[in-house]
């Protein structure tokens, strides 16, 4: 194991890097108000963060990442277009993994740049991979806003629409609401009842939740329920971009035959094939890079766009060496009414020593 | 040295857990004042009875500072991550049974599964401006339990006694708490939720996986446990 000073090191030397491509250093202080990252992440960050209070600020919590307080501080003061790049601890709170480390050193390089996205995600990954040469790791890719262009292309209500484009991070719950609307599981009893009109209840009104919002929403399901099923096409479409995992060209040419029956991800499936040419300009070997349209799902994160990973396939025990993605949905809720399209992503010197000293 | 073994200090899991020792040939008593903690064990020597609170045995399991110790399921695997590697369960005891679970007001007619509590949460939030709360004291096994369900925009609030009248108070919307019978539920006109059974609690007899012994120790335990199968 890499010793703590020899990391810093490391880290200084990445963040250097960074700041030679224009990259400003930033230092965000570890205690973040609790309220933003609960308020973005719900109830699931308390099993990820570490919280803690005091009578006078109230809950705070230790950095779980550098991303929302960097994006925070951008939307407040930043320059545009901007570079960011930052070295230090974030902690994660474990509590099933003994051997995953609490506390650990993150570099991380962040581009708030309207001008060009796709060059902005080549930009990111190029770096961080040439970071990384000579390492036993391997990179994976995937786009989110390729999903999120198909929710939206889908012929059905918009009421089912925001529901999957809310679950779009839960990929079971997702499959099981994709499923429902498509008429492909029964009806729950209790929901049947409900809808024939069979539903009574003579208990008080307690709480917040008023009759007018139960009366709404029984109003809601009503009209789902007589709203047409969602076509099994439709459904088999979505399936279809989820098992897109194959080298960058051929997944591009999967994607645009879907794209033949699902005309709406089009824009999204134009952007993907503009960031690998970009990628391919800055030396990354795009026939040989994985692109896995379901990537990057199952993570807790804001990314709404290009993700990518790098891990060591012998090592599975291992966390990500390094990843990132674009967020750019997280500046508009983080930014008050203004937006930017930004995208970022992260690598642990920590992991990088003690890769280079196995090898 | 002496086989340590942690007892619920009051009430009737304490009196239950006496009935059930003493079934076995085991005699726990308490000694002294009524107010001392202080206690003898008969029937066997070598082992040593300690009156604690409930909710510290799991703690002084998992510490191994306790080789032994009753308490329910719901304790051991709300306050103790991996709880399977730092005790073994002996025996359960057939007492104490409660469920945690997720009740709703009983007026919320829509809401029946964690399907719609997803969705009314969806909804609360939306029209409110914040999360739909849940009061408990089960943090980790209430959240666990509805990320595997894939429910969002919840929030737990802490409550650390009288759950099931925070509704009411307007300070949660939903609770997640243990029930034996569900009358103060219904007394509080709440309703638990058809798929909304989180744990099946209770009490039962846990053995140490940390707690050290010397060889005379270990005699003593497997005496013990012989005489409690």
């Amino acid at each position: 194991m890499p010793t703590r000073s020899e990391t810093l090191a490391k880290a200084a030397q990445l963040r250097a890097m960074f700041e030679a491509q224009g990259a400003m250093v930033v230092e965000p202080p570890i205690l973040q108000p609790a309220e933003t990252l609960l308020d973005l992440y719900g109830e699931d960050i308390r099993a990820r963060a570490y919280v803690t209070s005091d009578a006078l600020r109230g809950e705070q919590m230790l950095r779980p990442d550098y991303t929302v307080p960097v994006v925070q501080m951008h939307m407040a003061h930043g320059a545009d277009p901007a570079r960011y790049t930052y070295a230090g601890e974030v902690f994660r709170r474990q509590e099933h993994d003994p051997a995953r480390a609490n506390e650990f050193i993150q570099v991380g390089y962040e581009v708030f740049d309207r001008a060009d996205p796709a060059a902005a995600d080549a930009e990111v990954f190029a770096l961080i991979s040439e970071a990384l040469r000579g390492l036993p790791v391997q990179s994976v890719t995937g786009d989110i806003g390729i999903l999120m262009a198909a929710v939206k292309g889908l012929d059905t209500t918009e009421r089912r629409k925001a529901a999957l484009m809310r679950h779009i991070w839960r990929p079971r719950r997702f499959r099981s609401l994709l499923e429902r609307f498509a008429g492909q599981t029964p009806v729950p009893v209790s929901r049947a009842a409900l809808l024939a009109g069979a539903v009574e209840s003579d208990a008080p009104m307690i709480g917040l939740r008023s009759t007018k919002e139960i009366e709404a929403r029984i109003d809601a399901l009503r009209e789902d329920a007589q709203a047409p099923v969602l076509s099994a096409e439709q459904v088999a479409l979505i399936a279809a971009l989820l098992d897109v995992r194959e080298v960058m060209p051929h997944a591009l040419s999967r994607l645009q035959d879907i794209a033949v029956d699902l005309p709406a991800i089009a824009g999204a499936v134009d952007l993907a094939a503009a960031r690998a040419d970009a990628l391919a300009a800055r030396g990354i070997d795009t026939d040989q890079l994985a692109f896995e349209a379901s990537y990057g799902r199952a993570s807790m994160e804001y990314y709404d766009g290009f993700v990518f990973g790098f891990r060591v396939e012998e090592r599975p025990d291992l966390p990500a060496i390094a990843s990132g993605g674009r967020y750019d949905a997280l500046t508009k809720r983080l930014g008050q009414g203004d937006e930017i399209p930004a995208v970022g992503g992260v690598m642990r010197p920590g992991l990088m020593l003690e890769l280079e000293a196995a090898q | 040295m002496t086989i340590k073994l942690g007892v619920p200090s009051k009430g009737r899991l304490m009196e239950k857990t006496f009935e059930w020792f003493a079934a076995r040939g085991i005699t726990l008593q308490r000694t002294g004042s009524d107010r001392e903690y202080a206690a003898a064990v008969g029937g066997i020597d070598g082992v040593s009875l300690m009156l604690l609170s409930a909710g510290e045995i799991p703690r002084e399991l998992a510490a191994g500072r306790i080789h032994l110790g009753v308490t329910g399921t719901d304790l051991i695997e709300e306050k103790l991550a991996l709880w399977d590697q730092l005790v073994a369960p002996v025996e359960e005891l057939a007492f104490g049974h409660a469920d945690l679970i997720i009740a709703v007001p009983a007026a919320w007619r829509d809401v029946d599964t964690l399907d719609d509590l997803d969705a009314a949460a969806a909804a609360f939030r939306a029209q409110h401006g914040f999360r739909l709360r849940i009061a408990t004291k089960y943090h980790r096994l209430v959240r666990e339990f509805l990320r595997g369900a894939g429910v969002a925009d919840y929030a737990l609030v802490d409550s650390q006694g009288a759950t099931e009248g925070t509704v009411k108070n307007e300070t949660a919307e939903a609770i997640a708490d243990i029930t034996s019978s569900g009358e103060t539920l219904r007394a509080n006109h709440l309703k638990i939720l058809s798929d909304g059974l989180i744990l099946k609690s209770q009490a039962t007899l846990w053995r140490s996986r940390t707690a050290d012994m010397d060889d005379e120790e270990r005699l003593t335990l497997a005496a013990l446990l012989q005489k409690l199968a």
